[in-house]
């Protein structure tokens, strides 16, 4: 999986968890929560949706990893690459 | 000092068959009713009254994918009622508003849900959503309906089973009185046809409506009832002081004239005749009125064989001679029974008789059962009747909870 599919797995969650947002113009490196209507509770349906999914876990300590889609690519590119390697 | 008199200024619902009181009453009047078959869990095909409301009127698509049910039609009801009520919901005084609604159950579909969402994860509950508890917390109708109005006053539900409805009016109509708010958004509501544990209970007890056509399936006093007919709704009031609702030229839709809360404790499940027939006389003497005074009963008979009997052996107690204009009707055999919402939207079916004095039809009686043969049982086509200065309302519910409300023609 490359970095831009991985921002796009996350953009389709994030679809369904806020179907009244406009994603067309989401800025890669700026915070979602600074461009979207998104709460603490939002970020634990992604967290749960990557389990469910995709079976990735993100552990609490690491969630400020998924603040942008791209520190988002960066955290988790690797863990869908491992994800795939096992399978 | 006199109590403060309590007026309805305000009504919004939405029943199967239909999502405003004129949609509604207009089919009440013309014998429509609201039962269709939905896919239920474990279970397949089953009558059940849905509603058709657009939860989008008033919702974003994210509260109504984080929220419940429950909530969403709590949320349409009271933007319809407030609406209703000529009240901007955006200039409400937000802490002098409370809101009470009835509910039979909640938390049965969401758990029910979440069980089936782990089942397919070997059940590890590490899949069990964190929206578990506030969509399953008793208040979640009417916490989501404050939060959708920004309502800062008092926000609860009420437990009472089946007659939860009434006891949501009842307990606003108290508030008012007691000063604790000045406004007051109250009723009941049920998504009781989104939990097959509902259905699966009403079926072990026998007590679950089976019939070829859904429209038909709800009867009650029919000779060939068999059962409930499990429905979804809600209908919520605005309830104001008299002063109050003068002082803003309010439309009024009638008086709280008088009300009885009562307990059977005599059995899980079974209704007790003798409490009922005591509410309901109780009732009658709150509002200060006697049997005769009521124009129209309107009665919780849900279909089950024995329970209308025994509603009728109440009624026949208390109205069954001297009562020559009171006349009887029920609601169920139109939308099924709705549960928490039964007693506020049945009401609500029957108010406009203050001003078209028709009092709407029992339908679905093709043969009367001769123990629920009551003087002044309006059957299958609705009656015009010389007045209706009073309407009561009898809502009951399992562990023997009966309700009893009145609400009077406006006279200033």
């Amino acid at each position: 999986m490359t970095k831009d599919e991985c921002k796009q797995v996350v953009l389709d969650i994030i679809a369904d968890i806020a179907p009244d947002e406009d994603l067309t113009q989401v800025k890669p490196d700026v915070r979602l929560r600074d461009q979207l209507e998104l709460d603490s509770m939002d970020f634990l349906d992604i967290v749960m949706e990557l389990r469910k999914r995709h079976g990735i876990e993100v552990p609490e300590a690491e969630y400020q990893k998924l603040a942008s889609l791209d520190s988002c690519a960066e955290y988790l590119t690797p863990k869908f690459n491992a994800v795939s390697a096992k399978q | 000092m006199p109590l403060p008199r309590i007026v309805i200024t305000g009504v919004g619902l939405t029943a199967p068959n239909g999502d405003n009181l004129d949609a509604f009453r207009r089919n009440l009047l013309a014998g429509v009713a609201g039962i269709s078959r939905i896919e239920v869990r474990y279970m397949g095909l089953l009558l059940a009254g849905v509603c058709h409301y657009d939860p989008l009127k008033y919702q974003k698509k994210k509260e109504v994918r984080v929220g419940t049910r429950a909530g969403s039609i709590s949320i349409y009801c009271a933007r319809e009622a407030l609406q209703d009520a000529g009240l901007d919901a955006a200039t409400i005084v937000k802490d002098r508003t409370g809101i009470y609604i009835g509910c039979t159950e909640h938390g049965n579909v969401e758990t029910e849900n979440e069980i089936f969402n782990i089942s397919k994860f070997n059940y590890d509950t590490k899949y069990w959503s964190h929206y578990h508890n506030p969509r399953t917390v008793a208040n979640n109708a009417a916490g989501e309906t404050s939060l959708n109005l920004g309502i800062t006053g008092p926000a609860y539900t009420i437990g009472a089973a089946c007659a939860a409805g009434n006891l949501g009016l009842i307990h606003a109509a108290q508030m008012l009185r007691l000063g604790e708010v000045d406004l007051a958004l109250c009723g009941g509501v049920s998504e009781s046809i989104h939990t097959f544990g509902i259905f699966a209970g009403f079926k072990s007890q026998n007590a679950l409506a089976t019939h070829d056509d859904p429209a038909k399936a709800s009867r009650p006093f029919d000779l060939a009832r068999n059962g409930i007919v499990v429905s979804e709704g809600g209908c919520l009031y605005t309830l104001e002081r008299l002063e109050d609702a003068l002082s803003r030229g309010a439309k009024i839709y009638g008086e709280i004239g008088g009300y009885c809360v009562n307990s059977d404790a005599s059995d899980y499940v079974l209704p007790n005749p003798v409490r009922q027939a005591e509410c309901v006389r109780k009732a009658v003497a709150h509002a200060g009125l006697q049997p005769r005074d009521i124009h129209i009963v309107n009665t919780h008979a849900t279909a089950t064989p024995l329970g209308d009997i025994q509603e009728c052996e109440a009624i026949r107690a208390v109205f069954g001679e001297g009562c020559p204009d009171t006349y009887i009707n029920n609601t169920k055999g139109f939308i099924g029974h709705c549960m928490g919402a039964a007693g506020a939207l049945e009401l609500a079916g029957n108010l406009p008789a203050f001003d078209d004095l028709t009092v709407h039809p029992s339908i679905n009686v093709d043969n009367l059962d001769p123990k629920c043969a009551l003087p002044g049982l309006v059957l299958n086509q609705p009656r015009r009747v010389p007045r209706v200065d009073a309407i009561l309302n009898n809502s009951f519910g399992m562990l023997g909870i009966n309700s009893t409300l009145i609400v009077r023609r406006f006279v200033p």
